[in-house]
């Protein structure tokens, strides 16, 4: 090869890197890109959220109840009432079955048998199911025939409550699944019976995590508006239900719709206002979670 | 129980499990547990009982090919108005579907390659979880964000013409809603692929952009395919964005300024209208609710299908 050639290729070859390096910075550019787009939009999101609502936010705002004619006297009481009573009656649904469901199918369940492979895969296919479906299911089953409790609150926790099972069942799953089975075995070998392991060691050890797929569901379920929808719970109630099983209820997701859709921008505010308020009892409820993750996780 | 206890349910050998209390309890237990675990079975057939049952008789008014061909959706007008031709319906799902996906593909996408081939450990510490931040705010504030920003404030500001409430204002917004769901599926495919591949290709000389494009992503394929796919049934499931930003029309039009209304907002929006429970009317919640069940299912099928497939080969 002639000294002329060498030189022409080396050119080729720098050029073309050079080329490919502008086309990387380009690549990386555009990924970047990519992340901001997701960052941005929750950036303008909250704020523009807290410059509409963030004046109509006060003490009246939470202890009053909600009005169709006076922005200004309205308030959501017994929209935060009824989220918190969704909330605990949700909870006291989810955590028995979906941990029972969880540890039959980590401890118990031989995997080579059909009907515990259907459970697994009917599981994973209720978690795509949208939510508005589960609202038709509360509908016709929970708040009318057979159970036909009505639009109370028992009615809307059930239907949010099997809306959420799949993520406690499969975060609790996770959680036992991670104690060693050292731990099953020592207690075994000292005579503890399955069951006796399971309560005294298995599921002590897998606390932290079942707490935090618990409150990971319950984040998802306090926001959901579709399903209460359907099962008819009230927009506004100007009373705070007192009972799970005979009063009508309304949940902040239903009065912020209510505002929200109000042609009267003054009202479309205090939409804003009552948002600000689930955010933060959603910042509350996922600050818990880190906590009892950070706090109680075991290192085996 | 003492009696249990002291009868050998064993033959004379003795060999045979006693039947012993704490058998007994224990069996029990296990028996309430598959009980828990047959409510999600219980949850799948109710969904299916539930909508099939409504289902079957609205077809004896309505002819099953008006209902899939017809192409005017007006159940709740009047006399001659009226009209139950589902197609208006399945297309505005679709088609807020799509210009959901055209926001969050490219941009999910390539945040999951950022956080997966380019970010710091540390970076992606931070990153990952701010993302799944964006993953758990509620619909409802998506929505309010739609109809009092992103119409008066964006698109009005670029000079778009769009009413009040109009399909392009929610579908980008849903594209918003599935992008983190799409990011974080597609950079688990991607940091599953083994980081040998990586070092084959960059052993070669190949640039990261060539790595990252050329062997990971094609590796990872399968995975990806599978956000995308749980991504879109995220979008045709969603009600309450659509039902406060897209208005409640469903029309066949190509015109992304016009309102539109998914199968999910119509049937949010008929529930709370103020019509009879017995007719026809009425049992649209159910029929559009089954179509919406059908079309969910098999995404989700087809997703798990693909999941699968990227973990027989590398896990």
């Amino acid at each position: 090869m002639s000294v002329a050639e060498t030189t022409l290729t080396r050119r080729a070859v720098e050029r073309a890197s050079r080329g490919e390096e502008v086309k990387g910075l380009l690549f990386r550019a555009a990924l970047l890109l990519s992340v901001s787009v997701g960052f941005i939009t929750l950036g303008v999101l909250l704020v523009d959220v807290a410059a509409d609502g963030g004046s109509r936010l006060s003490l009246d705002f939470l202890t009053s109840f909600p009005s169709r004619i006076s922005p200004e006297r309205s308030g959501v009481e017994s929209a935060i009432v009824g989220t918190l009573l969704l909330m605990v009656t949700t909870t006291a649904f989810i955590v028995p079955v979906g941990v029972a469901t969880a540890v039959y199918l980590e401890e118990y369940a031989d995997r080579d048998r059909w009907w515990n492979r259907l459970i697994e895969v009917n599981i994973q296919n209720l978690a795509a199911v949208p939510s508005v479906v589960y609202g038709i299911l509360g509908l016709a089953f929970i708040v009318r025939d057979p159970l036909a409790l009505g639009p109370v609150v028992l009615a809307g926790a059930l239907t949010l409550g099997l809306l959420v099972l799949p993520v406690v069942i499969v975060v609790s799953r996770e959680a036992i699944r991670a104690v060693p089975s050292s731990v099953r075995e020592g207690s075994i070998a000292l005579g503890a019976t399955h069951w006796q392991t399971i309560w005294k060691h298995t599921l002590p050890g897998a606390l932290p995590g079942i707490a935090t797929g618990v409150i990971l569901a319950l984040s998802r379920a306090i926001g959901e508006t579709a399903p209460l929808i359907v099962i008819g719970a009230a927009a506004f109630t100007r009373f705070n239900p007192d009972d799970v099983t005979s009063d009508q209820f309304t949940a902040l997701p239903l009065t912020i719709l209510r505002f929200v859709t109000d042609a009267d921008s003054e009202f479309k505010l205090l939409g804003a206002a009552a948002i600000l308020v689930l955010l933060a009892i959603l910042i509350v409820m996922n600050a818990g979670a880190v906590y009892l993750r950070n706090r109680y996780e075991q290192k085996w | 129980m003492e009696a249990a206890s002291t009868t050998p349910t064993g033959g004379p050998g003795g060999l045979h499990r006693q039947r012993t209390p704490r058998s007994v309890g224990e069996a029990a237990i296990k028996a309430l547990l598959i009980l828990a675990a047959a409510i999600s079975i219980l949850t799948t057939t109710g969904i299916v009982v539930a909508l099939v049952r409504d289902t079957l008789p609205f077809f004896e008014e309505v002819g099953v090919g008006e209902f899939l061909f017809g192409t005017k959706w007006t159940p709740l007008a009047g006399g001659n108005q009226q009209s139950f031709g589902v197609l208006p319906l399945i297309y505005d799902t679709l088609y807020l579907t799509g210009i959901g996906l055209l926001v969050a593909v490219p941009f999910g996408l390539g945040s999951a390659i950022y956080l997966s081939e380019y970010a710091s450990a540390r970076a992606r510490r931070l990153l990952k979880p701010t993302i799944e931040v964006l993953a758990g705010i509620p619909t409802i504030v998506f929505g309010y964000f739609a109809l009092t920003f992103v119409t008066p404030v964006i698109l009005k500001g670029l000079g778009i013409e769009v009413g009040t409430f109009n399909a392009l204002s929610a579908g980008l917004v849903l594209g918003i809603l599935v992008l983190p769901t799409i990011a974080t599926v597609a950079d688990d495919a991607l940091t599953s692929v083994p980081a040998s591949l990586r070092e084959g290709a960059f052993g070669l000389g190949a640039s990261r952009m060539q790595v990252s494009l050329r062997v990971v992503f094609p590796a990872a394929l399968s995975g990806v395919v599978a956000a995308v796919v749980l991504g879109a049934s995220r979008a045709i499931g969603e009600t309450v964005i659509i039902l406060v930003a897209s208005g409640q029309t469903a029309s066949l039009t190509a015109d992304p300024t016009q309102p539109m209304q998914s199968m999910a907002a119509f049937i949010a929006a008929t529930s709370q209208a103020d019509i009879p429970t017995t007719g026809k009317e009425y049992a649209t919640i159910f029929v559009v609710g089954t179509t919406l069940f059908a079309m969910t299912l098999i995404l989700n099928a087809i997703s798990i299908r693909f999941v699968r497939k990227y973990r027989q080969v590398y896990e």
